[in-house]
Order: C-alpha cells, then sequence, then structure tokens
C-alpha cells in the first residue's frame, strides 16, 4: 500500500486509516492532516465515523490499520518491514500528553471538585507540589470562568459547567492539540453558547484543534478546514466557503436538509 | 447482673471487634487484588480468583476454619488460634467483598477511565486514584453489610480456641447456671457493635456523597 507521505508542520497526520468493528468496516482509508494553529471540523451523518475518527487520533480506538502522527511522532503503531508494531505503554502516554480530549460526556471525576479535577494529572503525571499543582488548576478554572466553583463536586455543576471544567483539565497539561467530540451535544440549548465561547477563545489565541460537531454553524464560523465524512470517508475537504459553497455535493445537501430539519422541529 | 460477669462479657467484646476489624480490613486488600485478578484478560490470573471465591463462598467458614487450623500445623506452620481466626475470616469475607468489588468496578463508567487515560495516568495510578474510589463508593452498602455479616460469623471462631464473645457467653451460662441473662447480655453486645459499623457506614457514606444532596 503506498500512502501519502505526512504533510510538514502538521499538528497531527492521520494516513490510511482503515477501522473495523469485527467485520463492520467503520472508516475506509482516511487520510488526513491537522494543520497546526487551525480549527478542523469534521462533520457527517450519524454513524458516518466522526466520533471512532477522533478516538482513533487519541488512540482511544486501536485503527485496524493505518497510521496517526502527533507532530511527526507514531502514536500507538509504527509500521516496520516486518509489519505493525505496537510501542510501548509509556511511549504511547508520552506521544499522547501532546493531546487533550474533550468527552460529549464531560467524563469528570466525580469524586474530585472542579479543582481536583484539573490539578490531579498536575500532582500524579506532572508531580508538582500540591500548592504549584492547585494554583495552575485555579489559573485554568479562571479561563474558563469558573474560579468561583472550584470547590464544587461535578454533580454540583450545571453540564455547561461541567464541560468548562472538563476544558480546564485538558488545557491544564498544555496540549499542543485539543480534539473535541460534541462538546455540545448533551447540553440544554442555552447551555451550549458558554462552551462555545470558550471553544471560541481558544482557538483565536492559536489551539490547533479538531471538533466533531452538530454546530454547523460554528464548523463555517470558526473552522480553518472542514471535512464532511460519509460512510466512513471523507467525502469532501476544504475550507468552509469551499464545502459549504454551492452547488453542493448531494450527500452533504442531504445531510445539511436532515440536520436543519431537525432544528426546524425543536422549534415547532 | 454481677459486674465482674458483665466486664468479662465487654472484654471478650473486645476480641470479637479486634477480629472482625482485622478480618475485613484486611479482607478488604485481598477482596481488591482478587477482584481485580478476576477481571483480568489474562486468563491465569481470572482463573485462579474465580476458584478462590468459589471456593471460599461455597464451603462454610466452619470447616474453612477447622481445615486452617489443622492443616497448617501438619505442613508444619504452627498457629495460635487466634491467627487461624482471623486468616480464615479474612480469606471467607475477602471472597465476598472480591464478588461485590467486581461489580463496583464494572460500574465504573468507561469514558471517566478514559479520561484518565488521556490524562496520562499509568493503569496503576488509574487503579488507586480513579477506580478504586468509585467502585467503593458504589458498593459501599454492601460492603457495611458484608462487615456486619462477618462480626456474626466471628462466633465460629471457638472452634479453633478462640474465646470472643459468643464463647465466654457460653462458658459463663454454663458455670453461673443462669443462661438467660448472660445471653440477653451477649446479644445486646452484639448490636451495639452493629449500630457502631452502621454508624461508621453512614459516616463514610456522607464523605462519600461528593456533593450530592
Ligand atoms: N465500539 C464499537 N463497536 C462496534 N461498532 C461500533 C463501535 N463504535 C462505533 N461503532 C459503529 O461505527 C459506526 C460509526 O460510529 P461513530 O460513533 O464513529 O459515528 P459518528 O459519526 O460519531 O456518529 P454520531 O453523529 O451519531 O456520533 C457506527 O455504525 C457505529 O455503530
Ligand atoms: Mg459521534
Amino acid at each position: 500500500m503506498t500512502t501519502a507521505a505526512a504533510t510538514v508542520g502538521a499538528a497531527l497526520s492521520v494516513r490510511g486509516l482503515v477501522k473495523r468493528f469485527g467485520d463492520h468496516e467503520v472508516l475506509s482509508g482516511i487520510d488526513l492532516d491537522v494543520p497546526a494553529g487551525a480549527v478542523t471540523c469534521l462533520v457527517g451523518p450519524s454513524g458516518s465515523g466522526k466520533s471512532t475518527l477522533l478516538r482513533c487520533m487519541a488512540f482511544l480506538e486501536e485503527a485496524s490499520a493505518g497510521t496517526v502522527l502527533v507532530g511527526g511522532e507514531p502514536l500507538g503503531f509504527v509500521d516496520t518491514p516486518e509489519g505493525r508494531r505496537r510501542l510501548p505503554a509509556a511511549r504511547i502516554r508520552a506521544v499522547r500528553s501532546g493531546i487533550g480530549m474533550v468527552f460529549q460526556q464531560f467524563n469528570l471525576w466525580p469524586h474530585m471538585t472542579a479543582l481536583g479535577n484539573v490539578a490531579a494529572a498536575l500532582r500524579v503525571v506532572r508531580r508538582l507540589e500540591r500548592a504549584e499543582a492547585e494554583a495552575r488548576a485555579m489559573a485554568q478554572l479562571r479561563t474558563v470562568g469558573l474560579e468561583g466553583r472550584a470547590g464544587h463536586y461535578p454533580s454540583q455543576l450545571s453540564g455547561g459547567q461541567q464541560q468548562r471544567v472538563a476544558i480546564a483539565r485538558a488545557l491544564a497539561l498544555e496540549p499542543r492539540l485539543m480534539l473535541f467530540d460534541e462538546p455540545t451535544s448533551s447540553l440544554d440549548p442555552e447551555l451550549t453558547g458558554e462552551v462555545l465561547n470558550v471553544m471560541r477563545r481558544l482557538a483565536a489565541d492559536g489551539m490547533t484543534m479538531v471538533v466533531v460537531s452538530h454546530e454547523i454553524g460554528f464548523a463555517a464560523s470558526v473552522g480553518q478546514q472542514v471535512a464532511f465524512l460519509d460512510g466512513g470517508r471523507i467525502l469532501l475537504r476544504g475550507t468552509p466557503q469551499e464545502v459549504f459553497r454551492k452547488p453542493r455535493h448531494p450527500r452533504l445537501d442531504q445531510f445539511l436538509d436532515t440536520y436543519l430539519d431537525r432544528g426546524a422541529a425543536m422549534l415547532v | 447482673m454481677n459486674p465482674a460477669l458483665f466486664r468479662l462479657l465487654v472484654e471478650a467484646t473486645g476480641y470479637t471487634v479486634a477480629l472482625s476489624a482485622v478480618s475485613i480490613v484486611a479482607g478488604l486488600a485481598v477482596g481488591l487484588a482478587v477482584a481485580t485478578a478476576m477481571l483480568s484478560r489474562r486468563r491465569a490470573l481470572s482463573m485462579p480468583a474465580r476458584a478462590f471465591v468459589s471456593f471460599f463462598r461455597g464451603v462454610p467458614l466452619l470447616v474453612q476454619l477447622l481445615l486452617i487450623y489443622n492443616l497448617l500445623p501438619s505442613v508444619g506452620i504452627d498457629l495460635p488460634g487466634i491467627v487461624a481466626a482471623a486468616i480464615g475470616l479474612t480469606l471467607c469475607t475477602a471472597a465476598y467483598q472480591a464478588e461485590t468489588l467486581r461489580g463496583g468496578f464494572a460500574g465504573v463508567p468507561r469514558g471517566l477511565v478514559e479520561a484518565a487515560d488521556m490524562v496520562g495516568l499509568t493503569p496503576v495510578q488509574l487503579f488507586w486514584r480513579i477506580r478504586v474510589p468509585i467502585a467503593v463508593k458504589l458498593t459501599l452498602p454492601s460492603l457495611v453489610s458484608e462487615a456486619i455479616m462477618i462480626l456474626k460469623a466471628s462466633s465460629l471462631v471457638s472452634v479453633v480456641g478462640v474465646v470472643e464473645l459468643t464463647r465466654m457467653a457460653q462458658d459463663l451460662a454454663a458455670s453461673t447456671y443462669r443462661p438467660l441473662p448472660i445471653y440477653a447480655t451477649a446479644g445486646a453486645l452484639y448490636i451495639a457493635v452493629d449500630w457502631g459499623i452502621a454508624g461508621l457506614g453512614h459516616a463514610l457514606e456522607r464523605r462519600s456523597r461528593w456533593g450530592r444532596a
């Protein structure tokens, strides 16, 4: 199999990525570069493989074939003349330390306060003193506007606040790249704005981001690159203008119609 | 009741409590190890763990105690009765706690583990800082009732010569010919300790409520 060389300067490159669950091929040869300092949005119908692709980028899911390079370093597997070799766990942790991940379900640890959630890895992984870790965690909470909620447990926070804590938790480790899987999908509509605002600010600060989202408006206004997935392939890729410009690809039109119908249905 | 008799019963309660407490705490440690082994993908770990649990849950504690007390000396290990009793109770409760904790570990949401993975926790750090607190919290009510079960089961250790509360009550009943007040007092002492355990359990639950009202 020939694969294109990874683009120099890409924060993350995916080459020839295939993912099967049993007999079910979910990703069928994905090539994608995530340019540094830009926002890449993944859109597409439900089941098209957006989450799976994002999870492969973080090695939360092991690709069946293909490679993921983070800052030029292979994540998870390395191709050798003898075939694919799994990298040691410590190596995987090292490469992955450049990546922050934000989940649809927030996934805050319920037994730690907001501050504890943000400080945990600083203490345990970075081995900072408690005072130092908490000072940094507090600074991070401030950037998401939640320094006043530091002592609250996740169960005492709204969904939007929980997601902002989750973003702070990922940012505390100073990743070079942030991955978001539908960060606002489990939020009440009035709470999505506060999370999207935090993400907009991050983007404006030059953070490299990959965002899976049904917020087409966000993708069109904040994304520098949009990839439209359909049936496990990238059907369209380019700037938002290029991808959303008319005349549109019929599959994209169909997707946007469904999306708009769904939006309209919520207003009725 | 004669204050001297009452003193003897209270002292024996001390044995009962100490023996139960040691067994429950040691049993939690062993139970955590066994639960982890049971969940391991390596059969060399999960099979023995499963065998351990079925043995110690399936064989009556009385038989286990007699086995340990008689078996170990026959292979050259001479154990005082109290140590044999503690080992027997520990292994028995470990098997029950392991089964409970296994359910607790299975109940830890996968996303919480993935989040910990993403911030770079090693599997060992993840185990102690994420899985254990959440699994223990999920199973706390069962662990508290298990503690009460063990307290009551400790009455069986008299077969290996340990004079705990039940055995002391038997001895006193036989020597004074006044079984009724003595057994009634023993029952009351058990209940007092039960309440203590329940109170401790409530305190732990309050502490691990994590902000939930
Ligand atoms: N762990 C899994 N085991 C088996 N099949 C899976 C697994 N995870 C995902 N799939 C399947 O892979 C396909 C793609 O799923 P994926 O979650 O990546 O889609 P998606 O684009 O994120 O959809 P959505 O918009 O609904 O989140 C689906 O058909 C899904 O059923
Ligand atoms: Mg998804």
